[in-house]
């Protein structure tokens, strides 16, 4: 019964996402559904441009939660992170408040009386109304829950690592001042990572574990079917198969699933029907973002474009 | 299933993919939640769950595959000679041949159950033994090839080899026919358990072998490995440039938290009467290395710097900037060949330049002197490997005192043992005295500690 019930879900999670025009693949919608299951967050890793945040947006989208953005970089603190003091706030109100400062402690009689007022005025300056909340408590503070989107993670240092793993783990941070903060609704947690550095195993042990790398012929075609709905079906089954081909030569950077939504648009904007060679070397400069990979791969296009078209007969 | 499961685990050990108690309980959660009767789904749950990088993926993806499916009995002989069994069979009962089979199949009173099992021929009954058995014979622990023999009469002895033995006996003279049949099966029943051990070998025995074979080649002489072992030595090179990496990457600069850097806060809350509503922090500056390595490429020593040469140049992220020369009678820079070439070519090309030649230091630091002196500035830390082996020719270790005065360090790697140093033509101890290190560096190990030290004086 189990059994039924969850891959009848994940079928679920598939449609989901697919409504919101994200064609996820099988392994994707599992992920989704685990995670969502054991409350794990995913940590989703692939080359640039396979749809690794998109997802997140189309998970949000489709549960119907907000979605918080914490973009990774290097020097990321936990003050940019996390949570922060409005210093500036609390100073102001010292100085606004210096006249009554005054008030308050001329009604006490001895030192050890003033002292004791004083304690209690500073606890009122550490207070949660001067917290100003950073991306990771924002979400924790979400009553209906939230997608959070950690985007690239590998481009942060080893120690914001270590920052999130409390986080991750039970949902929750720990303020010295304030206490520990817990997610009201545990929000649903997407790591995304291009490999630039190997996170740590701490991390790692603490997320599911997702490859998104390129999609297969199909399941590209159905890609380009939901973001480009104008493009013809010839059209589009030859594109793709000349971009499978283009992916086989050895580039500095492949072009990904974004490069062929965006050549898609461009097709259709000029109104093409098929493939030609004029065609393809007029807009290559889409698809490949190096001029050497550009150099590489003009000479080939006669070739692809033959390769796909036959491909398509047989498809 | 938990126990299959368990194993299945202890495989993944086996491969590489390092499974600890908490990722096996969220394995099992996940398991849970999804069922096992979809394999594609478990494998997939599985694999979300085990795996942490995209190598383990494909390497856990095989041994799910290896691991579900469990090797069938080999049915093709024992067919072979039922079918032989049932010609003769067609003399004695001219009844269709599956009747007489059925016939023949059921075995005489008094077999045990081994022998029951196998002249019925009942694949599942006989592989579900099989697994049984080798659970019994804890085929898990296997470690060495060399245990296959012993594990596999174990498990022939858990399913009862000793009482198909008796009955062979008995049949072989009551009823030479059945027994011929019987004594084909367990042939087949023997290849069957040598598969499963094989195949238990594969999952769970890969993780020990690696480690024994990386120890030792960790610690075996670079200068003289085989050829065959080239590839692999390439591949922990790797490794340690790895664990190096994720060592010593660290970002340049890092504020640090709690210092007020008070000149900057005042300049830059001037516009408030110093009141500091925006501060400063103080800032720590670290430096990465800049190495310059020059590497001895004759004859002994060529290997070793190869691979320190490997080494070193797989270290972007830590290493700031690394230009490398090689010589043996005269110097040539190589750090070009090293980035645009793969490992195997660079050092093909390096040594139709320049390697092959007698060694001349002396001569080598003349040309490094007169071309590339400008290359070292006060933070670059200069690495010679060589054995320091000058052919008794005039070593110029002159030379070498304004390389090291111009330099932050001045580190000589040696191949050779320290006993060697100094004797025949050996100019070491000259040398030494201008170096601010100087170790011993035969080893992968050694090689490791060696630039591990390098980089760690920067951090």
């Amino acid at each position: 019964m189990a059994d039924q019930k969850a891959s009848t879900s994940i079928e679920a999670v598939e449609s989901g996402l697919a409504a919101q025009g994200y064609i996820a693949s099988r392994q994707i919608a599992t992920a989704v559904y685990l995670s969502q299951q054991i409350e794990k967050p995913i940590l989703v890793e692939g080359p640039a441009g396979v749809g690794k945040t998109e997802l997140a947006k189309a998970i949000a989208a489709w549960r119907g939660m907000k979605m918080i953005r914490l973009q990774c970089y290097e020097g990321l603190d936990e003050a940019k992170a996390l949570y922060e003091w409005k210093y500036a706030k609390q100073l102001l109100y010292t100085q606004i408040l210096k006249d009554k400062l005054g008030e308050v402690l001329g009604g006490a009689q001895t030192l050890h009386a003033a002292l004791n007022q004083l304690h209690d005025f500073g606890d009122v300056f550490f207070s949660k109304e001067f917290v100003e909340p950073r991306p990771l408590l924002q979400a924790l503070e979400q009553p209906g829950g939230c997608v959070l989107l950690i985007d690239e993670i590998d481009k942060s240092d080893a120690e914001f690592e270590s920052l999130l793993l409390e986080i991750l783990s039970d949902f929750q941070v720990t303020i010295p001042e304030l206490g520990t903060v817990s997610a009201i609704t545990p929000p649903t947690v997407i790591l995304t990572s291009n490999s630039e550095r190997d996170l740590g195993d701490a991390l790692k042990r603490r997320c599911l574990h997702l490859h998104i790398g390129f999609p297969e012929q199909r399941l590209e075609e159905r890609i380009v079917e939901s973001r480009v709905p104008g493009i013809a079906q010839a059209l589009r089954r030859q594109m793709v198969g000349f971009i499978h081909e283009i992916r086989s030569l050895d580039l500095k950077k492949l072009p990904s699933v974004s490069e062929t939504i965006d050549w898609a648009r461009v097709l259709v904007l000029l109104q093409a029907t098929e493939l030609d060679t004029e065609i393809v070397k007029d807009t290559l400069n889409v698809l490949l973002k190096y001029e050497a990979d550009i150099e590489a791969a003009s000479p080939q296009v006669t070739t692809f474009i033959a390769k796909a078209a036959r491909s398509n007969v047989f498809g | 299933m938990r126990e299959n499961l368990h194993r299945f685990f202890r495989a993944a050990r086996g491969v590489g993919v390092h499974v600890s108690p908490a990722e096996s309980i969220d394995a099992m959660r996940a398991v849970a939640q999804v069922g096992i009767s979809d394999r594609a789904l478990l494998r997939d749950a599985l694999l979300l769950t085990l795996a942490k990088s995209q190598d383990e993926k494909l390497a856990l993806g095989d041994c799910f595959d290896l691991f579900f499916s469990q090797p069938e009995p080999r049915q093709d002989q024992t067919e072979a000679n039922s079918e032989e069994s049932a010609s003769q069979d067609v003399d004695q009962s001219p009844s269709s041949s599956s009747a007489s089979e059925a016939g023949e199949g059921q075995p005489p009173e008094g077999l045990g159950p081994l022998a029951q099992m196998l002249l019925s021929q009942d694949r599942n009954a006989i592989a579900a033994a099989i697994a049984g058995a080798s659970g019994a014979a804890s085929l898990s622990d296997i470690r060495y090839s060399t245990q296959r023999g012993i594990f596999s009469s174990r498990i022939l002895d858990a399913m009862g080899l000793q009482r198909l033995r008796d009955d062979l006996d008995a049949l072989t003279a009551s009823n030479p026919a059945l027994a011929e049949r019987l004594r084909a099966a367990l042939d087949a029943l023997r290849e069957a358990v040598r598969d499963t051990v094989s195949q238990g070998l594969a999952l769970y025995a890969r993780e020990e072998a690696e480690n024994l074979r990386n120890e030792i080649l960790r610690n075996a002489p670079l200068a003289r490995i085989e050829r065959r072992q080239v590839a692999e030595m390439r591949a922990l090179i790797r490794q340690i440039a790895r664990r190096l990496r994720e060592r010593y990457s660290k970002p340049r600069k890092r504020q640090r938290r709690g210092h007020l850097d008070v000149r900057r806060t005042l300049r830059r809350n001037a516009a408030w009467g110093g009141v500091p509503f925006l501060t400063a922090w103080k800032r720590k500056h670290r430096d990465r290395p800049k190495i310059v390595a020059l590497c001895d490429v004759s004859g002994s020593v060529a290997q070793v710097s190869d691979f320190f040469l490997l080494l070193i140049h797989s270290l972007h992220e830590v290493v700031d900037d690394v230009r490398s020369f090689a010589f043996s009678s005269h110097m040539i820079e190589v750090s070009e060949i090293l980035e645009k070439k793969s490992p195997g070519e660079a050092m093909a090309e390096i040594m139709s330049k320049v390697g092959f030649g007698s060694s001349d230091y002396g001569s080598s630091l003349v040309d490094f002197e007169k071309d590339f002196m400008g290359t070292l500035t006060p933070q670059t830390t200069v690495i010679v490997l060589g054995d320091a082996r000058s052919n008794n020719l005039d070593p110029r270790a002159d030379i070498l005192r304004r390389i090291s005065e111009r330099s932050k360090r001045l580190v000589w790697l040696n191949p050779e043992g320290r006993l060697a140093w100094g004797f025949g033509d050996s100019e070491m101890p000259r040398y030494a005295t201008f170096c601010t290190v100087v170790r011993q560096c035969a080893t992968a190990q050694q090689l490791e500690r060696a630039v591990s030290d390098i980089v760690a004086t920067y951090q």
